[in-house]
This record gives structure tokens, C-alpha cells and sequence, in this order.
């Protein structure tokens, strides 16, 4: 019977074909295919290679150069934006990197991007401040606190926070928080206004529009995110510190203290890194809750202004010749630029915690 | 010690050692502070979707609502619909997700199937973790740089879909590999034994078992780039018309009329805002649902 | 259909790891042969060199001769598919694709290689399941999911997998260790039914089994701590149990080691 199916297999009649007997067709279709299995690189002497049939091939190459394309997608972003950014960047009447003043008129044409990155950095690190305790008490209630339980639908409503849209939180942010923040702000700005950031700014207290506001929507914002990671990584907190600390008659928050925490600390100081990320480059609330201004960012929570991305934003629509385009995309290379940094190096923090996988 | 104290004690010694009011004190602040915690990420969500609902909620239960478009008519007059930005919407994500798919789940097959432990493997791990952070608003300016000053093409939805990919990639290569990852090698190790090629084992095996979680995740992904306003701001225009060529001509979607529409500062353009808010959380939830129906449906039986 | 197989100065290799060092032997068509040793001897990875299944582990490597029939399947131009296709194989626990149903996990291998005609399959499929010993218990479920069968089953259900592709010879790593007594038995008296048309191997770490199923007997043995290991001895299984020759294997035999 082996003689039969021995046809068309160079040098390896008797493991020919496929198929025996009839059962099978005798030229299956996939004759020309191939199959490596993984790390079948190495077997063999080096000398001897391993016979891959061509769908193999192409099957991997297509995996491969969809893999390269990503890295390449990532490369292209940042050549693509420079490139649309320099000519542009020549023709500045003013410092990019310094001056505090936008104004891409083509008349003017002299913009910096010194004010809008201040206000970025702002806004997106006092939303980080609110957002990075909350997140770890939710981490906390919901990874050693909640009944065991509800923790599974407890953490699936502080999901439902990261699916909301943010022109969502824009609009309620704008017409709904801002206006009930306002006796909050004008209280602080009452009895802290000596203190630089709860000085009066630019921004109509009343109304809201401020930094102030636009941040503590960044805040509600970022707790999904910052929430998800933290309690994953508490969640694999070795239950044996657990019940070592417990064993020692520590209480609840003392075996969190000794054990939970210092495990989780990197993964949580990543998770809220990328949170940072996220907000640095939150666009569309911002530029709905912030209310625009000529006046410099003067330090103060009750500034109006705008964002890297609120203001590119803002002018969007206005994009029609290519010289005024690549001053606003100037500006988006310096927030790639830094969303890159800082989400590298939320990366890199657990980069090396081989625990957490 | 004196009298009282000594008649609130036991006779004999506690069983137990009593814990100081000290640890019992801060034990029972942190178990406060949590609960606070959570409940202060309750209350936005609770007061947001409020919001939104009794804001929104009346202008969708007519027929209108999901039939017109708001062609023709002044910023002053209430009635139309929002049909032409559904339809924008859902175009766009579909678009975006017909080709994003294909190019994620091939990434996230090569990361678990073939570059384990490559240099090329760590490089897109590396990538694909950058790009989940790239702003919407950069991804839509590459876009631009791209298509519209480079191509010199016109802004149109397809262009916004090309910015959707860049940010829907990550999520569905992310998803995807996840899933890969706990299909049982065994599976694998069955199938070649049997004579599978490698390429068919991951094809007919190893995705169809891991299938139902990754439908999932792009029916999720598909509705978060939905709601995406960024990418339609800077790369296709609003019109009040119903548009269904992605690659010609304006085109709403709802995050697009609502931030047009805000600018209209009448009660009309008011209504037509939060109408499209609930009518975009209302899409956004069905792809949800979509996705948990759909793995209910398809989930591995074993009866 | 079934082949001899003839293993010559075979070395295996993990990485830098000499995990088998140099072992030979024969293994006659139609004919049980069980491989015997402590833990980590190295027995499972000579019976995953059978067919190749051994590379599939990144960094594994073989080195020497594997001979089916004569034909060498570790030589540059044979596809180390169509060797599988020759050569099946049953794992140590049951693995049913669980994406398809009793009958498509049965014709899986043909299916998979391109073969669409109903009736051939549907013919197979009977074939195999009463091959394996099953079709009496699964013919009126055969579209129900595989994982809804118990272990024994299962790993029934696998070995009609493996057969209906009809390979020449069939390698069986551990197939009972993890099922319960009876469907050990279920799985020791098919085995022994098998050998009418298949060369089997078996690796065990069951001793009473491999006297009631196998023809021969290898012994496998770690050379030291560290050490490669290496096949101690191969024997008519009778021999092996009843007056071995060399030491080690009496004593691991007779449960003074191991």
C-alpha cells in the first residue's frame, strides 16, 4: 500500500503524500503548502535546512509584514509629521519652542507652542493628582474589599466609564459640571487666591470654563484606565504574602500595607503614566470646556486657554493651504514627541516585573 | 486601675488579643476611603448618563429622529433627524474595521504564532504599545499630512476611517493576542500531529477556538472609535444631508454634528445635541451588547 | 500499510540541553513496543523524534537517523508534514478540537488536507470511531461537540482522529495517565486491536501496562544527574519483566528506584 501513495515526493517516498488508501485525495490540495512549526529553525544540524512548503511561506510573510507594517506606521507618524512641520516651522516669525503667542495667520505666521504645552502639562498632571488616589482606592475596593461577588460588576461600571465618548464628558463637563463647580471655585479662588494656582485667571468663574473644570473631567476620565492595570496587578498579588501577613494577625489595611501595595506599586505607577498619556492628549472635552483666550497661561487653575490638541483642534476646519496646516501640525509633533516619552516610559517601569504576566 | 475599669473587664484573660484602636482606627479609615473611592467614580458616571438622558432622551422616541437627516431646515426649527450622522458613523467604523481586522489579527497571530521572542516581536510589541497611546488628534493629523497634503485628496470619510485604523489596530491586536495566547498548545500539538500544516493549524484551529473572544473585542473596539471626534473634525466636513460615498464629499457623524450643532445656540440646536448624545451611547451599546451576544453565542459548547 | 522502524545513533536536544543521548533501536511492523523509564529518561522525547513532533518545541533539535521502512525522516528533502501524516500520534491527555463536533474532530486530518467529498468523509468517520472502539457510544451524537464526552472517551475519540487518517504507524505518549481504570482498560484492549494494522509505540509510566500491552520493551535511563539519558535496554517485553540483563532496568523493575 505505501508503494502506491510514494508518487511526486522527492527523496521521501513512503512519507510521501499525505494520504493512504484512497482515503484521502492523492494530490491534496495543500500539497504545496508548508508547515514549520515554530522554532524548527534550530532542528536539524545547522547544516540540513527544513523543507517549508509555500503556504507556510506566505502565510508567515503576510504575519511578519503585518507586523513590520505596525513598527513602520509608528516611524512613518513621526517622518510624516516632521516633514509637513518644517517648512512651515522656516517660515516662523516667531520662536516655536519658546514663544508664548499662536498666530498662524498667513499674514502673521508667528506662532509658539511655549503656552499651549504649559497648559497641556497643566491640566493633564492636576488631573492626574485627583485621579491617581481615587484610582488606587477603587483598585483597592474592588480587588480586596467589595464581596468577592459584586467585584466582577462593581469593575464593570468603572469600565463603562472608559466607553463613554469623550465629546460626551465635553458636553456635560461644558453645560453641566462646570456651572456647578463654580461656588467650589469661587471659594477656593476666596479664601486660597494668595496661592498662584487658585488665582483669579483669565476665565469666567461662573461659567466655568477653566483649567480647574477641564481637569477634574480628565480625572473622571482617566479612572478607567488607571483603574483596569492597577487592578490587574493587585489582582496578582502572590496569595501567599496574603495569607502569611494574615497568619501574623495583621488587619485588612495592614496586610494591603505590607503585601498589595509593594507589589503593585510599578504596575501602578505605569498604569497611571499611561493615564498621563491619555490625558496630554484628550482633545475634544478639553476644547469644549475650555473657553479660548488671547491672555497668557498665568499658573492659576482658573485659566481658560487651550491644549495641544484643543487648539489644533479648534482650527481644524479652517485647514486649507498646506503652510498654515504644518503649523498646527508642528504642534502635533510635539505632542506625539511627548505622548511618546511618556508612554515609553510607563512601558519601561514594568518592562522588567516578569510577575505581572 | 480602678473600679469601673475593672468591672467592664472579663474575669478571666480575652481568648483573643485585642487589636489597639490605633490599627483598628486606621483599618477602618481605609476601608471607608475605598468605599469612597468607588462610589466617587459611581457618581459621575451616574450623574453623566442622567444627564445625557433627561437632557436627550425625548427627541429620539420619534420615527423622525431615525429616518431624516436635518437637510433644509433653519437652526431655528425643531423636527428632522439624525439618520444621515448614524449612517456616517457607522460607516466609518465599519470601514476602519474592515481594514484594521485583518492587519490586527495578523499582527497579534505573528506575535504568538511566529516571533516569539524575536527582535522583530519586541519591536512590535513596543509599537503597538506606543499606538495605543497616540492621541486621536495626531493619528488624525498624520491622516492629513498624508492624504490631504501629500495625495492632495480630498477630506472625505475614508480618510477619517484611516485615522480610526490607526487607533483601532492596538485594541484588536491587543484583544486578539491575549486570546491566542490561551489557546491550549495541545490543540496546536494535535493538529500537527495529524499533518496539519502550521499556517492551516492557526487558520481552521487555533482562530476558530479562539474566535468568539475576539469577535468580542472587535465588536468593543468598533464601538469605541465610534464615538471618536478628533479624527472627523479635522478630516471630513459636516453637512446636514445624508451622504453614503465615503469617498466623496462631506459627511456627518454624530460626534461631527454634535459639535457642529453646539455652535447652533437655539433650543433647536440644543435638542439636536443631546438627541445625538443618547442616540450615540445608544449605538455604543448595542455593539456592546453586540459583542457579549455574539460570544454568548459562539462560545465553545461542550454540550 | 503498517512500518518498521529503525532509530540509529539518535541524539535530542533542547536548546544546549543533551536531553537523549545516542539511543538505537528497531521497531518491528505490527508489533506493541512500550518505553519504560523514570521521569525525565527522556522516553516521551525519543517518541516525539518519531515524527518530528520534537521540533515543534522552539530551540529542539535531532540529531541521527529515524528509518521508516528505510527511508531516513530526518533527511533535507522530506517535509516534516507528510511525516506526520505517516506517522500519528495520541497525547497524554485527551485533546478534542473543541470547535468542532465528534464527527469533524474524527475526519479533522483529511478534512483539514483538503478532502470535501461527504460520503468519503462520512465513511471514514465511521470507520475510525468503530476503529477506536467508540461508534457504539457516540452514533446518535455524532454533531455534538467532542468536549461534551468524558475522558476515556475523549482519548478514544483522538485515537479515531489519529487512525482515520491511516497512518502507518501510531505513537501513543502516556495515553491513560490520565483516565480512570476503566477507561484504561477500554483503551489497553483497542490497543491490542490495533496492532492487527498499525506499528505501535507506547510510552508508559505504567509497568503493569506495558507487560499486558506491549510486544517489546525499551528501557530508558538517566546516565546520571544531569546526564543525557539513553536507552538502557530493549527486549522482548517477557524478557524485560521476567529476567532482565542489565541491572538498572531490574531495579527499577522491581521498584527499587524510580
Amino acid at each position: 500500500m505505501s508503494e502506491s501513495d510514494t508518487v511526486g515526493r522527492p527523496g521521501g517516498p513512503g512519507l510521501a503524500g499525505a494520504p493512504r488508501g484512497g482515503a484521502a485525495p492523492d494530490t491534496a490540495p495543500e500539497a504545496p503548502i508548508s508547515s514549520t512549526p515554530q522554532g524548527s529553525g534550530g532542528n536539524a544540524t545547522e547544516d540540513t535546512k527544513v523543507i517549508t512548503r509555500p503556504g507556510d511561506k506566505i502565510f508567515k510573510a503576510l504575519t511578519v509584514g503585518s507586523g513590520g507594517f505596525v513598527v513602520l506606521m509608528i516611524a512613518l507618524i513621526g517622518i510624516f509629521l516632521l516633514i509637513q512641520a518644517i517648512p512651515s516651522l522656516v517660515d516662523d516669525n516667531a520662536n516655536f519652542l519658546f514663544s508664548r503667542d499662536w498666530n498662524a495667520d498667513p499674514g502673521v505666521f508667528a506662532f509658539g507652542v511655549l503656552d499651549l504645552l504649559l497648559v497641556t502639562v497643566f491640566s493633564s498632571a492636576f488631573a492626574l493628582l485627583i485621579a491617581m488616589p481615587v484610582s488606587l482606592g477603587i483598585a483597592l475596593f474592588l480587588t480586596q474589599y467589595a464581596p468577592r461577588r459584586l467585584s466582577k460588576p462593581f469593575a464593570y461600571l468603572v469600565d463603562l466609564l472608559a466607553a463613554v465618548p469623550s465629546i460626551i464628558y465635553g458636553l456635560w463637563g461644558a453645560y453641566v459640571l462646570a456651572p456647578a463647580l463654580s461656588p467650589i471655585s469661587a471659594w477656593l479662588n476666596d479664601t486660597l487666591g494668595f496661592l498662584p494656582i487658585f488665582a483669579q485667571g483669565s476665565s469666567n468663574l461662573e461659567i466655568g470654563q477653566t483649567i480647574f473644570t477641564a481637569g477634574i473631567v480628565l480625572a473622571v476620565m482617566l479612572l478607567p484606565i488607571i483603574t483596569a492595570i492597577t487592578r490587574e496587578v493587585f489582582d496578582r498579588t502572590p496569595p501567599m504574602q496574603i495569607e502569611g501577613a494574615l497568619a501574623l494577625g495583621a488587619t485588612k489595611w495592614e496586610v494591603v500595607r505590607t503585601t498589595v501595595l509593594p507589589f503593585g506599586r510599578a504596575g501602578y505607577i505605569s498604569a497611571s503614566m499611561l493615564g498621563l498619556g491619555r490625558a496630554l492628549g484628550e482633545t475634544i472635552a478639553v476644547m469644549i470646556i475650555l473657553s479660548a483666550t488671547d491672555k497668557h497661561f498665568s499658573w492659576t487653575l482658573f485659566d481658560g486657554g487651550d491644549t495641544i490638541a484643543s487648539k489644533i483642534a479648534r482650527a481644524a476646519q479652517e485647514f486649507n493651504d498646506p503652510r498654515g496646516a504644518g503649523a498646527y501640525i508642528a504642534a502635533g509633533l510635539v505632542l506625539f514627541v511627548l505622548t511618546f516619552v511618556v508612554n515609553a516610559f510607563a512601558r519601561s517601569i514594568i518592562a522588567g516585573h516578569k510577575e505581572y504576566e | 486601675m480602678t473600679a469601673a475599669t475593672d468591672l467592664d473587664r472579663p474575669a478571666s484573660m480575652p481568648a483573643f488579643q485585642e487589636i489597639s484602636p490605633g490599627r483598628r482606627f486606621k483599618n477602618q479609615l481605609a476601608t471607608v476611603l475605598v468605599g469612597l473611592a468607588f462610589l466617587a467614580a459611581l457618581a459621575p458616571l451616574v450623574w453623566l448618563l442622567v444627564t445625557v438622558l433627561v437632557k436627550g432622551l425625548k427627541y429620539v422616541f420619534s420615527l423622525d429622529w431615525w429616518q431624516k437627516s436635518l437637510a433644509g431646515l433653519t437652526p431655528r426649527q425643531f423636527g428632522g433627524g439624525v439618520y444621515h450622522a448614524i449612517i456616517g458613523t457607522l460607516i466609518e467604523g465599519l470601514v476602519c474595521a474592515v481594514i484594521a481586522v485583518p492587519i490586527a489579527i495578523m499582527v497579534a497571530v505573528y506575535l504568538v504564532e511566529y516571533g516569539k521572542g524575536s527582535r522583530l516581536a519586541r519591536a512590535v510589541t513596543f509599537t503597538v504599545d506606543i499606538l495605543s497611546g497616540v492621541p486621536s488628534i495626531v493619528a488624525a493629523l498624520f491622516v492629513y499630512a498624508l492624504w490631504v497634503t501629500t495625495f492632495g485628496l480630498p477630506r472625505s470619510a475614508f480618510a477619517v476611517a484611516l485615522a480610526l485604523v490607526l487607533l483601532m489596530i492596538p485594541v484588536v491586536v491587543r484583544t486578539t493576542e491575549e486570546l491566542l495566547k490561551i489557546v491550549p498548545d495541545e490543540l496546536r500539538e494535535a493538529a500537527y500531529a495529524l499533518g496539519v500544516p502550521k499556517w492551516k493549524t492557526i487558520v481552521k484551529i487555533v482562530i476558530p477556538t479562539a474566535l468568539s473572544g475576539i469577535v468580542t473585542g472587535i465588536s468593543l473596539a468598533i464601538a469605541r472609535v465610534m464615538g471618536e471626534t478628533a479624527p472627523v473634525l479635522v478630516l471630513v466636513g459636516y453637512n446636514p444631508f445624508i451622504n453614503n460615498d465615503p469617498f466623496e464629499g462631506n459627511m456627518a457623524s454624530l460626534p461631527l454634528l454634535m459639535t457642529n450643532e453646539r455652535l447652533t445656540t437655539t433650543a433647536a440646536g440644543e435638542a439636536r445635541v443631546w438627541g445625538a448624545a443618547v442616540t450615540l451611547i445608544l449605538i455604543i451599546t448595542v455593539f456592546n451588547l453586540l459583542g457579549s451576544l455574539i460570544s454568548r453565542l459562539t462560545s465553545l459548547k461542550t454540550k | 500499510m503498517a512500518k518498521r522502524i529503525d532509530v540509529k545513533d539518535l541524539n535530542l536536544f533542547y536548546g544546549k540541553f543533551h536531553a537523549v543521548d545516542g539511543v538505537s533501536l528497531a521497531v518491528p511492523p505490527r508489533n506493541v513496543t512500550a518505553f519504560i523509564g523514570p521521569s525525565g529518561c527522556g522516553k516521551s522525547t525519543v517518541l516525539r523524534s518519531l515524527n518530528r513532533m520534537h521540533e515543534v518545541i522552539p530551540g529542539a533539535r535531532a540529531e541521527g537517523k529515524v528509518l521508516l521502512d528505510g527511508e531516513d525522516i530526518y533527511a533535507s528533502t522530506v517535509d516534516p508534514v507528510s511525516v506526520r501524516r505517516t506517522i500519528g500520534m495520541v497525547f497524554q491527555r485527551p485533546n478534542p478540537f473543541p470547535t468542532m463536533s465528534i464527527k469533524d474532530n474524527v475526519v479533522a486530518g483529511l478534512r483539514l488536507a483538503g478532502e470535501r467529498d461527504k460520503k468519503k468523509l462520512e465513511e471514514v468517520a465511521e470507520r475510525a470511531l468503530r476503529g477506536a472502539n467508540l461508534w457504539a457510544e457516540v452514533k446518535d451524537r455524532l454533531n455534538r461537540p467532542g468536549g461534551g464526552l468524558s475522558g476515556g472517551q475523549q482519548q478514544r475519540l483522538c485515537i479515531a482522529r489519529a487512525i482515520a487518517v491511516r497512518p502507518d504507524v501510531l505513537l501513543m505518549d502516556e495515553p491513560c495517565s490520565a483516565l480512570d481504570p476503566i477507561s484504561t482498560l477500554a483503551i489497553e484492549d483497542l490497543i491490542q486491536e490495533l496492532k492487527k494494522d498499525f506499528t505501535i509505540v507506547i510510552v508508559t509510566h505504567n509497568m503493569q501496562q506495558a507487560a499486558r500491552v506491549s510486544d517489546q520493551t525499551a528501557f530508558f535511563n538517566l546516565a546520571g544527574v544531569g546526564q543525557p539519558g539513553r536507552l538502557v535496554e530493549l527486549d522482548d517485553t517477557e524478557k524485560i519483566f521476567s529476567n532482565p540483563t542489565q541491572k538498572a532496568t531490574e531495579d527499577y523493575i522491581s521498584g527499587r528506584f524510580g
